[in-house]
Parts: structure tokens; sequence; C-alpha cells
């Protein structure tokens, strides 16, 4: 178990630093002039130019300036932004919008798609099944954005029971309507996910000999078929936290929540470069973090993986 | 191990009226499948006296397990019962509510299932899972539960049952899961088990020890079992009263050995003759040029036909059949052949020489590895147009041995030699020119044949990769290959998923035969047939042998199957030879325990069976139960492996498949 | 061993059965069915298919949306790119189909036009990201050891920037103008993680295979067995997600340009995006383009769905 843990926390570090290079290389190299790329259309005296070069370490190898950058952000240090505030200060504010948002996600999604993904299993081929299935098929089709302006327009606009901007009052209630949205994809995809696996291991070999022992349906269900099924699920929706992050940036900007996702929006539109880098590398950081919790997981769940050597 | 008069005890009714516990009558099972109804068993008869054995043999596909499962409600969903009915203790069953068979099950009807490595669910503590069936069944909870799990674990002989009901089911081998499965089965004390294949996945030795176990406890249980068996021989060893089924129907029922010796159903004869635990004796090439269906001769009765001793006819030329009696060891060989087998004799096609394999296992920490030792010191020789079998159970290293004589893998220390040529420095052309002449047959019939490739493909790759011919010439050669292995040309433009197991495996020997080599591996190339098939393809590879004057090497687990096919045997057990000598030689006169063991765990050797020879092996059977430690009970994290499995998984090859 | 024969049993009196032989006549062993038609493991997907109404209908639509594609004018007359502000918002009919937008666009038109936009960016992104994932997959498990842990690591790394932010990052980087082919070339640099994982499975459990082996004793070279007997074996699955993907680089491209990452042309993403302000008064507005990019989606999703089951042997029996 424990060389298990060990070898996947060093397996994670290739992996940060390979993401943090290819952002930062993406954002301040690809587009030609960095200076340019930082600065986004505003002209600068070559003086300006100079002295930003020395304060960005423009004037050093790539590898040298990125691995000062590396250095940097493992302090939590992501440098300053165009109004002079310090990066780290506008994401530590959004941030737990951001996060309270993915929370309500993953709840919904977890709870309903688990849900709805059981009923489909153990009901396949019914009606309830076929509904289920068509459902989370639309989901999947329909992009996030559209469900978002609809869910607002009806339950917001028309109906008036969601408040229709969120705005700066970021609560647990006011966000309930984003999260869903949020989290919707997801859930169709935890719903297949659950659906499959049960389906899969409700004819095994060792669920049929529960059966043979004298088991209820309820005791083969709960103890020989859900957590067996689970598994596959726990960690779809453990590395999709992560992504629910990246999803914030559509949902945020229809509800008008100042999140992180906002932050990485306005960043775009006024193309500004080290916030957009500072953004996308909390996030990847948040999203491996939860790999590795997940996997952790993995290990708790399965007997096979914590005796593994 | 003999159980006579059972003394009754458990919670049988005092009145035991002669009435049976289960009877099943005009019983159909329709499976509904995308293609149509299947109808798995027709008009199915029979029935289960209190604590006797009846076993239901038959092929795969015959129906055995399905009626067996029918009985508890068991079928996969898509099945049902269409027609007939079922009693239990008097009760019809057949379609009562599911709450009244699910009171059934456990407590008055228990199961061991197949296979014991998918039967366990991996999540749950071995312990738990018997706990749950005693508080399911109402026997006890909790603490009390947990006790007699303990008990029930070491009544079903394993040792050590404390600890081990508080491990996790990857954590045992698979004779000792079996074990755990039997404590399961017989935890509520049911008065009905039925055994489904209980040991059909493990080794001769510890399939020998579970099933004298599960004799002696369901006997001193007083517990009826309903063996379903594809082993002739196992099923007349243990049980009382035999069903023979064939596609769907019960074509032979009755008292287990009067069956076996004087079976009435042609397909229970053929069944018998096909059997290689009873008839067990080399086999004799009937066909000279001309395609026979030995099988088809043998089934007619004639079982003396199949049988009958003899040396061997070599390179086609000798007359086949009618030589001396095979109760000498080699001079009876020698006195079958002419000058020519003579010359041969000292002709040595393959020659191991201290063959050794080490594998580095990982050890406790991920950057140290402990070497494990799969093959030592291994030496013997493959003499041409004869057979040489190398058996041993799992973990024996007989595989790596044979993938080091194909040279897929490379020998850690030792010598194969070919023709006198050491195969290790060979390369290029060279190398290739001795896959030509060295062909492997491998052991899955459905992981053998690309199932991208048709037949014609497939037999003419090795054509095409070695660059021999033109395309019409190939053709003229696969049709030439498919005849000898007596499937029609019309097979070339079919693909391997709509053919038997057996078939492919023919279209793999047609294959291994395209390049016309001189030396075929056979790994395990039988061992997943249904027995008639097997049987078939056993006297197919034996009359190619004598027309094309191959040699074989042959990798198997089964003695009884080498009993048939070799010449000489080499006797493997943790990757040692332990004895080796000429087929008759170990068979009649075994020097070391292991073999007399081995020899002594072939169901039904010890049947008398009219027109078979029985061995007869001075072993005490007793002994292996005690020292339980001795491959079945091997714990699987000390560093024992069985070997052709994954080395990193010392579980993969704990059973044969 | 048992030794002992003598029944130990209630049952009265034990009768030997043989069942009449016409009832079950005896087949030749292993018998060889020489009336069914050959039939190979695509061939019979492809007889599977054509049997299952989803795959005719998502295929017929794809056929549909293609042809659409290669020739919107043939369904318009109106020039998606020019807008008449005399015709602003109007309703449908009147000449205009589904209506017009507030900038006077026609929607039927700019729905038809912007088919082009999201299955070229669907389809060049799906191929360029099966290429790669196809390669590096393949790769990783033939060959394994060290240079499968490298390649898992750049899998890993690719794959810990999801799609949408990973193409956010990469736009920053570009300047304007970017062509439908950078937008498809982008999406795919970030959305082949899954191709690469799927591919390296599939390799790894083909290539274990005794064919594989039987192949190699024959003489076979690696290269060979890869090209030859693994990669036909191990892309099945491969094509199942390869459609799927197709469906969510088209969502994706709707999404970015939501996020105003576009290049202009014009797209279902950025029509749905220009209809949110005018949600309150024209919801069609919204509604049109979402269905259009509704059924696309659907039609790659259901027609992967109906690919895998054909090609899966479980799901064949049932």
């Amino acid at each position: 178990m424990i060389w298990y843990i060990g070898r996947r926390l060093l397996q994670m570090i290739p992996v940060f630093l390979g993401a943090t290079l290819l952002i930062y290389v993406m954002a301040f190299y690809a587009g030609g002039d960095p200076i340019q790329a930082i600065m986004g259309d505003k002209p600068l005296s070559p003086a300006v130019q100079d002295q930003l070069r020395s304060q960005y370490n423009l004037d050093k190898p790539l590898i040298v300036q990125w691995l000062i950058y590396v250095g940097k952000v493992v302090r939590g240090d992501f440098g300053v932004g165009f109004n002079g505030r310090p990066i780290i200060e506008q994401i530590r504010d959004a941030f737990p919008v951001t996060f309270r948002l993915a929370i309500i996600a993953v709840v919904f999604e977890t709870i309903l798609g688990i849900v709805a993904g059981v009923i489909s299993g153990l009901k396949k081929g019914t009606w309830i099944d076929t509904t289920l299935l068509m459902v989370s098929l639309l989901v999947i089709a329909v992009p996030t954005f559209v469900i978002g302006f609809v869910a607002q327009f009806t339950l917001g606009v028309k109906l008036g029971v969601v408040p229709v901007n969120v705005g700066r009052d970021a609560s647990l209630q006011n966000l309930l309507l984003p999260g869903f949205v949020l989290g919707v994809v997801s859930f169709a995809y935890v719903l297949r996910l659950t659906r499959t696996s049960i389906t899969e291991v409700a004819t095994a070999d060792h669920v049929r000999t529960a059966t043979a022992k004298g088991l209820s349906r309820t005791g083969v269900i709960s103890k020989h078929i859900m957590r067996n099924s689970l598994i596959p699920v726990v960690t779809f929706i453990g590395a999709d936290l992560g992504s629910l992050m990246g999803g914030a940036i559509v949902t945020e900007r229809i509800f008008n929540i100042h999140g992180i996702g906002s932050v990485l929006y306005q960043a775009i539109n006024k193309s500004e470069s080290p916030v957009i880098v500072s953004v996308v590398t909390i996030m990847v950081m948040i999203f491996l973090l939860t790999n590795l919790i997940v996997d952790l997981l993995y290990a708790v769940l399965d007997p096979r993986i914590r005796h593994a050597k | 191990m003999s159980a006579t008069t059972a003394p009754r005890t458990g919670d049988q009714p005092a009145s035991a009226e002669a009435g049976a516990l289960l009877e099943i009558r005009d019983l159909d099972i329709t499976f509904s499948t995308g293609s149509g109804p299947v109808h798995a068993v027709r008009g199915a008869n029979l029935e289960v006296y209190p604590g006797e054995t009846v076993a239901i043999v038959g092929e795969s596909g015959s129906g055995k397990s399905t009626t067996a499962m029918s009985i508890a409600r068991l079928l996969p969903s898509n099945g049902k019962v269409t027609g007939g009915s079922i009693r239990f203790d008097g009760k019809d069953i057949t379609s009562v509510p599911l709450g009244q068979i699910r009171a059934l099950r456990g407590s008055e009807i228990g199961l061991v299932p197949q296979d014991p490595m998918s039967n366990l669910n991996p999540l749950w503590k071995v312990g738990s899972q018997i706990d749950e069936a005693l508080a399911a069944n109402g026997v006890a909870k909790g603490a009390a539960a947990t006790k007699r799990t303990v008990e029930l674990l070491e009544e079903a002989g394993l040792p050590d049952a404390e600890r081990r009901a508080g491990q996790y089911p990857h954590e045992f081998s698979g004779g000792m899961r079996q074990r755990a499965l039997i404590a399961m089965g017989l935890a509520a004390r049911p008065r009905l088990l039925i055994a489904d294949e209980p040991t059909s996945a493990l080794d001769v030795t510890v399939q020998q020890q579970i099933l004298d176990h599960l004799d002696t406890l369901t006997a001193e249980l007083g517990v009826a079992v309903l063996l379903i068996t594809h082993d002739l021989g196992l099923a007349a060893e243990r049980a009382q009263h035999l069903v023979v089924m064939y596609k769907g129907q019960i074509v032979e029922s009755g008292p287990a050995l009067q069956i076996l010796q004087d079976p009435q159903h042609p397909y229970t004869k053929r069944l018998i003759a096909a059997a290689p635990s009873l008839a067990s004796r080399r086999l004799v090439s009937t066909k000279n040029g001309e395609a026979q269906d030995a099988t088809e001769q043998a089934a007619s009765g004639a079982t003396g036909g199949s049988v009958a001793v003899s040396g061997r006819a070599t390179d086609g030329d000798a007359p086949a059949g009618g030589a001396g009696p095979a109760s000498g060891a080699g001079p009876a060989g020698d006195a079958g052949r002419g000058a020519d087998a003579q010359r041969t004799r000292e002709d040595t096609v393959i020659s191991v020489q201290n063959l050794t394999k080490v594998f580095p296992l990982r050890g406790k920490v991920p950057w140290r590895t402990t070497p494990f030792t799969a093959v030592d010191d291994v030496s013997f020789d493959l003499r041409r147009g004869t057979t040489t079998a190398i058996v041993g159970e799992s973990g024996s290293g007989k595989s790596t041995v044979a993938q080091m004589v194909l040279r897929l893998l490379e020998p850690t220390s030792g010598r194969v030699l070919f023709e006198g040529q050491d195969i290790a420095g060979m390369k290029g052309k060279e190398m290739m020119a001795l896959r030509r002449r060295v062909q492997p047959i491998f052991q899955n019939p459905y992981g053998t044949l690309d199932p991208m490739y048709s037949i014609f493909r497939t037999i003419e790759e090795p054509l095409r990769l070695h660059g021999i011919g033109d395309a019409s010439s190939r053709e003229a050669k696969v049709r030439d290959l498919l005849d000898k292995v007596a499937l029609p040309a019309s097979m070339m433009r079919r693909y391997p998923n709509e053919l038997s197991g057996g078939q492919r495996q023919r279209i793999a020997i047609a294959r291994a035969l395209a390049l016309d080599p001189e030396v075929v591996v056979c790994d395990e190339a039988v061992s997943a047939l249904d027995v008639l098939v097997q049987d078939q393809v056993l006297h197919l590879l034996n009359d190619l042998q004598s027309e094309l004057g191959l040699s074989y090497l042959f990798i198997t687990h089964d003695l009884a199957v080498v009993r048939q096919i070799a010449d000489h045997t080499v006797v493997m057990e943790k990757g040692r030879v332990v004895e080796h000598g000429s087929t008759d030689e170990v068979f009649h006169d075994p020097q070391q325990e292991y073999t007399k063991r081995l020899l002594a765990a072939i169901p039904g050797g010890s049947i008398p069976l009219a027109g078979a020879e029985t061995i007869e092996v001075d072993v005490d059977t007793d002994v292996p139960e005690a020292d339980g430690a001795r491959g079945d009970d091997r714990e699987g994290t000390d560093g024992h492996h069985p070997l052709g499995g994954d080395p990193e998984d010392p579980f993969s090859g704990a059973g044969h498949v | 061993m048992r030794s002992d024969h003598s029944p130990r049993t209630l049952r009265p009196a034990d009768e030997h059965f043989v069942a009449p032989l016409d009832e079950t006549p005896l087949r030749e062993v292993d018998a060889v069915d020489t009336t069914a038609a050959p039939r190979s493991m695509w061939g019979e997907a492809a007889h599977n298919l054509i049997r299952n109404p989803v795959f005719v209908v998502s295929a017929l639509l794809i056929l549909l949306l293609l042809f659409i594609a290669a020739f919107p004018g043939l369904f318009t007359d109106f020039d998606p790119t020019k807008g008449d502000l005399g015709v602003s918002n109007q309703k449908p009919g009147d000449g205009h189909l589904l209506g017009t937008t507030v900038q006077g666009y026609d929607v039927w038109a700019r729905i038809l036009y912007g088919t082009r936009t999201s299955l070229s960016v669907g389809f060049f992104a799906m191929v360029i990201s099966t290429v790669i994932g196809v390669v590096i997959g393949a790769f990783a498990g033939y060959v394994g050891g060290w240079i499968d842990e490298v390649l898992s690591r750049v899998t890993e790394i690719f794959f810990a920037l999801p799609l949408v932010l990973g193409a956010i990052v990469a736009f920053t980087a570009l300047s304007s103008g970017v062509s439908t082919f950078t937008i498809a070339l982008i999406l795919a640099v970030f959305g082949w993680t899954n191709i690469a994982r799927i591919t390296r499975g599939a390799v790894l459990s083909v290539k274990s295979q005794d064919f594989v082996t039987a192949s190699t004793a024959l003489g076979a070279g690696k290269l060979t067995n890869l090209a030859k007997h693994v990669l036909p074996n191990a892309i099945a699955p491969v094509i199942v997600t390869a459609t799927v993907n197709l469906g969510v680089f088209i969502v994706a491209q709707a999404t970015l340009s939501y996020l105003g990452l576009g290049n202009g042309s014009i797209s279902w993403g950025s029509d749905i995006s220009d209809a949110q302000p005018a949600l309150r008064n024209n919801p069609m507005m919204l509604f049109y383009p979402s269905v259009a990019l509704a059924i696309c989606v659907l039609s790659f999703i259901m027609l992967g769905d109906a690919v895998r089951d054909a090609l899966d042997p479980k799901a064949r029996k049932r």
C-alpha cells in the first residue's frame, strides 16, 4: 500500500512539471513576442519592454524561465496581473465560489447519476431504462451552455424561482441551479457508466454464488453488486471534480458568478496571459490532486490494489 | 478415502420415507437468444435420494449445468423452465413464488460452483462471505457466525482457518478458494448440494484431495450430492448413480458401475471409448494415408480397436497396429520397429541440456527483486519420430520449458540443441530455418487463431512469410493441409468465430504443419477440448505423426493423455525433473513418490472396466491430505509460482482452464 | 478414493434407463456445418448493423448532414453572411423559413452553412487525434518497458489539461484569424488522450494472445506482428471512441465560440451565443441552432453506440 502511494506520488511529479511547461510555453511563446502576449495590444516603449523582459525573466533561456516560474508557483507566487494586484489574491477570492459550485455539481451528479444508473442497470431493457438512456444521450449532445440558457430562462426569467444572476451573492442557495447545470453532463456520464458496470457485475459468477447462499435480493444488490460496480464510477467522479473546475468557465459566465472561471474568462478577453497561465495551472494542480485522491480511494475500495506491491 | 454406510446426522427428519429428495420430471429449459429460442434441456428426468451422490455427465453444451442450476432457480435471466416439474422434498417448486425458492437456497439446497477464481467476491473477506451465508439462513449472527465460519473452514480442510477467514480471496490459492466455497455451500447444512464441476479448474492432486474431503463431509452430514462433471471417470468414482446427458437430453442413467461396464446408448459407449482415463493405452495410427474417423470407429463399440497396444509405427511405412503387448517398457517398443526405427532411435532431434530459467520477482520493496527459479536444470532428449511428454501440475515449469525450446524465451543458462546445434546463437536466415522446422500448437483454441484472418489466410500466412510458392501453389498447399486435418476445403473462406474449439485446434495444427516442420511443440494442445473432441484431435496428431514422421514435444498436466500419446515421459515438479523414462516405465513402475501420487490421482483409474487396464499404484492417498502444504495449500504470496503464467502474479496459473 | 460402490442410499431400485436412439440421433463428433455462409468479424458486425434501427437512423442523419455541409446553397437562397437590418428579428415564415436574427441574418441559412464549420472541425479533430492517440497508445502498449512509462506520463500530461481549458490557453497564444483547420488541430492536440489509453489497453490484451505468439514462432518480426495481427484486432474499440469523440469535438468547438474563441466563420456555437441576449424576446433563435447541434452530436454518439454493440461479442449474445 505504501509503495503504491509512493509510486503514484512519484509519477505525479513529471506530469505536473510537463503540464506546467506545456502551459507556459503555449501561453508565452507560441504566439510570437511574449511581451506582446503579456501586454496585449498596448504600445510599449523599448525601456518598458526591457524592464518587463527582466521582470518576467525573459532574458534568460526558456528552461530557466520555466524553472523559476515553477519554483514560484510551488511557493504560491503567481506574479501580478495588469491591475497590479497579485494574481494569487484574485484566485483566492474567486476560488471558494467555484469550489462550492463544483461541490454542488459533484453531489448532484453522484447521487442522481448513481441512483438513475442503478435503476437503469437493474431494469435493463424496460421503459424506465430506455427513458433514462435517452435523457442521458440528450444531455450529452446538447452543449452545457444551451442547457444553462434554457434553465436560466425558464426557472429564472419565466418562473422566477431562482435568481437570473448570481453576482456577488454566491450563497449555496443561489449556486444551486448553476451547480446543477455544471454537473448535468457528468450526471449523464455517471448514469451510463453505472448502468454498464451494474449490468456487467450483475451477471458475474460471484453474484450467482451469493444468490445461491440464500441472500435476499436487496442483500445481493447492496453487498455484492453495488460495491463492485461502483469502483469505476468513483474513479470517474473523482477525476471529474478537476474537469468541473474547467467547466465552471461556461457556467459562471451564464449566471454571472464571480468565481475562478470568470477570472479566466475576463483574462481571455483582455488577453492577460499571466492570469490565464496561473488559473489553468491551478486547475491542473487540482485535477492532479483529485486524481491522486481517487487512486488512494481505489486502494481503499479494492483490497487487491491495497495488497499489491 | 472411502465412505461406507453413512451415519446420518444433522436435522434429517427421522421418518425418512423412501421418497426422493429431488425429483425432476420431463424438464424443459429454453433460452431466448438473439437468434431465437434455444432448447437447452428437453424432457429430463432424474431423482436424487437423500444421502446419495448422483452425477450428471456430459460435454459442454449438453445441458448438465443448466439442469442443475434450474433447481434453485439460478438460471441466467434469459433462461426459463418451459415444461415439466421440479419437486424438492415432495413439494413442487417449479413455479412457486421466488420467496419460497429463496428460503430453500443455502439452507436446503447448497451450491459449490465451478470456477474458484470468479466465485468469491474479491472485495470481501472470505470469512465475511461465509458469515453472510450463516446470517441469511438464520444459522448464526455476529460473533457466533464468525466462530462458526472458522469451524466450517476447518471442516472444509483449510489449515490455519482463523487467520484465513480474515483474508481476501486474492490471498488464497485456487484449492484454498475451492475449500472456502465448499464451506460456504455446506454452511447452512443443506440436504442437497449441487456441485458444479467443483474441481475441474484445479490440479489433479488437489482435485483428488478436495473431492475426497467433500465425499467424507457429505457422507458424515448425510447430504445428497448432485455432481456435475465432464469427466466420466471422476463421476464413476464419486457417484452411485450416473446420468449421461447429450444435447439437452438424458440418454442414459442408472447405477454408475453398470453404466461404465455395460453402456447401452451409443453416445455413452462413445464417451467411454474416448475417455482418456479409462482407455489409457498408447494410441496406434489406424490410418495409412487415408482419412478415417478414428473416433467413429471407437464409438462403434470396438473399444479394443483404439487401445490395441503396440510399439510404434514410425515412418508410416511400418505396418500399423497389432504388435506386442505394452507390458514391457523399452524392449517392447523395439520389438515393433524395423531397422528404420532402429536408426531413428539414435537420432535425437532436440536435446535439452541443463536448462534453467530464473525470473526476477518483485520483492517487498519496488527496487528489490527476488530471483525465482522457474525451470531448474532440466535435461531430456526428443528422438525423431517419437513423442516426449512433459507432465506436471501448475507451477511445474513445463510451459516455460516449451517456450525456451521454441525460443520465445531466452534461457538463463543451459542449452537447447536442435540437431546438435545450439539454437541460442541463431540469427537471421538460420533462425528462420529453425522456425520452419519447429512449430508450436497452443492450448486455448479461442486465442490461437487471429479472428480477423480467414482460415485460408491463417494457414497461408506461414507460407507467405517464408516466401514459399506462388498464389496457386499456396492455395493447393492449404487445401492439402485442410485435408490432412480432416476438414473440408470449403472451410477456407470461413472465419475462426464460426468454428468449434476442436475445429480451431485442427486449423492450428494445419498452420503448424504448413512449413513441413520436423518438431511440433504441443503446449496443452488438447486440454481445453471436450473429451470426444480431445480424443479426435489426439488421434489426428497420432496419425499425422506416423504419416509425416513428426516428433512431438507434448506439454500437459493430464497423465491420462500422456499415456495415450507419449513414448517418453518427463515428470516435472516445481521446475525440476523428478522422473524421466519411457512412458510404460513411468506408468507401471514409478520410482518417485510424486509420480505415484499423480498417477493415483487420475480420476477413474481404479475402476475395473471391461477391456481396459487399470493401474494399481501403491500410494497412501491420505498423505497429501495431511501434508496439505504441497501444491494445493501453498500460500499465494510466498514466492512459489505457477509458470507460464504472469511471473508477477502468483495466482494467474493456479488452475488449468 | 472411494473404493466402495455399494449404495448408501434410499433409492429403491436403481433402474438402468436408456433413451431410444431415435430421440437423440448421434451426430458426428465436431461436425462441420457447411451450410452457413462465411462471415468475418466485420462482416458480421455489418450484418448486425444494417438491422439496427439506431444505426440506420444515425447513419442516414450523418449522410444528410454531410450533404448539407457540402452543398448548403441547395437548401436556401439567402446568404448567411449578409444581414438585412430591414428584416431584423422576424418570426418564422414570410420567406424566411426560421425567421431572422437581430442583425437580420436568415436563421435557416446560418444553420445550413454552420453545418460545414461544425462537421469539418469535428472531422479533422477526430482524424488527427485518432492518429496521434493510436500511434502513441500502440507504441506504449506494444513496446512496453520504459518507453511505455514515458509515453504514459506524456499522455497524463495532456489528460491533465481538459479539452476546453487546453484549447483556451492555445487560443490566447495564437493571434486572430485562425483557420478552421487550426481549431481542429488545437482540439486534437488536447483530445487524443482517451484514444491513446484505449489503444494501449487493447494492444496490451491482444499482444499476449496465442495467435501473436504463434506468428512469432512462424518467424514473423515484431513490426509485422504489430501491423498484421495486433493493430487490426485492437482497432474496434478505437473506432467506437473516435466516433463519439467527433461529437465531443463539435460540442467543444461550439463552447469555444460561445467563449468568443472562434474564427468568425459561421457556426452553431456562435449563433447560440449571439442568441442569448435576445432570449427573452425570441427564444427560438437559440432553439434552432441548438437543435441542429444536438441532432448532429446525437447522430455520432448513437452511431458509436451501435457500432460498439455490433462489435461486442457479449452484447451480441444478449
